[in-house]
């Protein structure tokens, strides 16, 4: 019997708790599994587990309108009709453009054209590591969502190809559009915070966002020795809550420091004191996850 | 009268820490718009007293099933795959309709009814003297953009207006700046930073808003930053020191113009250099 495919996101609601830091360190534990890096405004995974591209695709985000002005009769129909001011003196701006084609329906004369928009790129990647998907999208486009969700799918049959039990997913900060797709039927999440009253404020956004889409989480404190007594209002929080807390990381200057040398830290620092936690932290992840059903519909209290 | 974005490709940076002490700074009228919509933090520093709630909708369809006849046409009309036809019914996915009405314009019997349905809500109110307002996005609800856009009404009505950008570069952050006069990017001095801060970049440029560079979390020159810097010819208005004690106030919603010794010097010099 083969074992089913689990998937595990990592996110936090606010930017910059360590997020990605964290998800390359599992990446160095955890054995068979591909890594999904759908943080695709900011994808930062590669620069830690860097490897070799073995294939780029353009990724096709939606539609783009353009006002061919040889056959338009400058009735002023599509500006009219277009609800996100995309169009302005009858030009497309294409970046405001969602391309959902209203200008095409209402142009009396078939002056609008439509056509397909690369709006990024998605890459897979051997790594030491394992493989990694990731994206680069172009800068400003919008459909980050799609494209984090896109970024899901292709990891998902690489690692049924490669025959692995796991997807990692490094998701994006916030609780949009591009995090709802990061999120969304994974088994478990993993939300990386830190001890400071915005780092609180955001993780409670992210903890409803998972109640919301019925996910289990779980809650990684990092830095939790920087405000103690901020510390403790998260774990009072989480035990009111009934949510479990899977790890604790000290402050720790080499952890910077592996960033900068682009280095996971279990590679740069292995036995320093975030290390140790973020490897013991890694192994309540997985204990947890055994004991969660598959598909993540029960809400895992108090473990 | 200014209109100064914050931002910052990757999260975390301190734009909200640079965002709430400038505009602290400035002696002139000044009107914050917090734009972080998914993870809004200024009025933890700021403290404002909040006078109006109010939701902000987007449009969506209902259908009048007495009225639909089950064509479809709707549904092949969008763009979003917000509209599926089921049998000979018609189910909206609210969450991927990006409210164009275009299903609205192609249904022949008018069973298509486009109402508002809120996705969040925007705050107003004051801190001291300042006009300050923030937006929230509700927990499940995927656009941020229609509550940027309702902040951003707003903007214009004191002598400045400093804007705290959502973390990114998709289209969040496009409409949070779209319309400044300036905007800082605070970035830090590591790989992910400087990735984050090129892209930010490019993003600026196609929008031809002028840029500057503010590097937070500074412990000596980072070699591949400041040949950024230098490079692109983008000017570094201000070096924040790496120190814990900011690491500190900051984690208390503490603000650094009032604890932090020469943070309002620096933050009032800030201002004079943008506004040169
Ligand atoms: S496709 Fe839609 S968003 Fe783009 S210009 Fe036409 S009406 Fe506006
Ligand atoms: S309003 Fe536009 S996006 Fe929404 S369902 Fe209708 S066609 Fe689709």
């Amino acid at each position: 019997m083969s074992m089913p495919l689990r998937q595990v996101v990592v996110l936090s609601g606010k930017g910059g708790t360590g997020k990605t830091t964290m998800t390359a360190g599992f990446a160095c534990y955890a054995g068979k599994q591909v890594i999904a890096d759908c943080d695709v405004d900011a994808s930062n995974l590669s620069l830690l587990l860097q490897g070799e591209v073995r294939s780029s695709t353009p990724f096709i985000g939606g539609l783009k309108a353009w006002i061919d002005p040889d056959r338009c009769s400058r009735c002023g129909k599509c500006e009219e009709h277009c609800r996100f001011s995309a169009i302005k003196d009858l030009k497309v701006d294409s970046m405001a453009c969602e391309g959902c084609g209203v200008c095409h329906i209402v142009c009396p004369s078939g002056a609008v054209e439509l056509s397909e928009a690369v709006s990024g790129d998605i890459f897979v990647r051997d790594t030491p590591y394992g493989t990694v998907v990731d994206a680069d999208m172009l800068p400003g486009e919008p459909n980050s969502g799609k494209l984090a969700a896109r970024v899901r799918a292709v990891a998902r049959e690489e690692a049924m190809l490669q025959g692995a039990s796991l997807v990692l997913v490094d998701g994006p900060p916030g609780t949009g559009c591009p995090v709802i797709s990061s999120i969304t039927g994974t088994d478990l999440a993993i939300i990386v915070t830190e001890p400071t009253v915005s780092g609180g404020h955001d993780l409670s956004r992210v903890v409803d966002l998972a109640d919301h889409f019925g996910i289990p989480c779980a809650i990684i404190i990092n830095k939790h020795d920087l405000n103690p007594a901020q510390s403790e209002d998260i774990e009072r929080e989480c035990a009111r809550r009934e949510i479990t807390i899977v790890g604790r990381l000290p402050f720790d200057e080499l952890v910077g420091e592996a960033i900068i040398n682009g280095q996971p830290l279990p590679v740069y620092a292995p036995g320093s004191p975030a290390e140790i936690a973020l490897r013991d932290t890694w192994e309540n992840i997985m204990a947890l996850l055994d004991r969660t059903p598959p598909g993540g519909l029960v809400r895992l209290k108090g473990l | 009268m200014l209109w100064i974005a914050v931002a910052s490709g990757k999260g975390g940076t301190g734009k909200t820490t640079v965002a709430v002490n400038l505009a602290l700074a400035i002696e002139e009228d000044v009107q914050f718009l917090d734009c972080d919509v998914e993870g809004a933090n200024a009025h933890i520093f700021l403290r404002p007293q909040i006078n109006s709630v109010r939701p902000v909708g987007v449009l969506s369809p209902r259908i009048d099933i007495d009225r639909c006849n089950g064509c479809g046409k709707c549904a092949d009309a969008c763009r979003f795959s917000a509209l599926v036809k089921v049998k000979n019914r018609i189910k909206v996915i609210p969450n991927l309709c990006h409210g164009c009405g275009g299903c609205q314009l192609v249904c022949p019997t008018g069973a298509l009814v486009l109402e508002s349905r809120r996705v969040g809500a925007v705050s107003e109110g004051f801190a001291g003297e300042m006009a300050f307002a923030s937006g929230e996005l509700d927990v499940g609800q995927a656009l941020s953009v229609p509550i940027i856009r309702e902040l951003k009404a707003l903007a214009g009505g004191r002598d400045h207006t400093i804007i705290d950008c959502p973390p990114g570069t998709s289209c969040p952050v496009v409409e949070a700046v779209q319309g400044c006069d300036r905007c800082l990017m605070v970035t830090e001095p590591t790989p992910f930073g400087l990735h984050d801060l090129k892209i930010m970049t490019k993003v600026l440029d196609r929008m031809g808003i002028p840029a500057a560079i503010i590097i937070n979390r500074d412990r000596g020159p980072y070699r591949p930053l400041e040949e950024f810097c230098e490079r692109s010819g983008i000017p570094v208005l201000l070096r924040i020191p790496f120190d814990r004690r900011i690491a500190e106030l900051y984690s208390r919603g503490e603000v650094l113009v009032d604890n932090y010794p020469g943070f309002r010097e620096s933050m009032v010099q800030l201002f004079e250099e943008v506004r040169a």
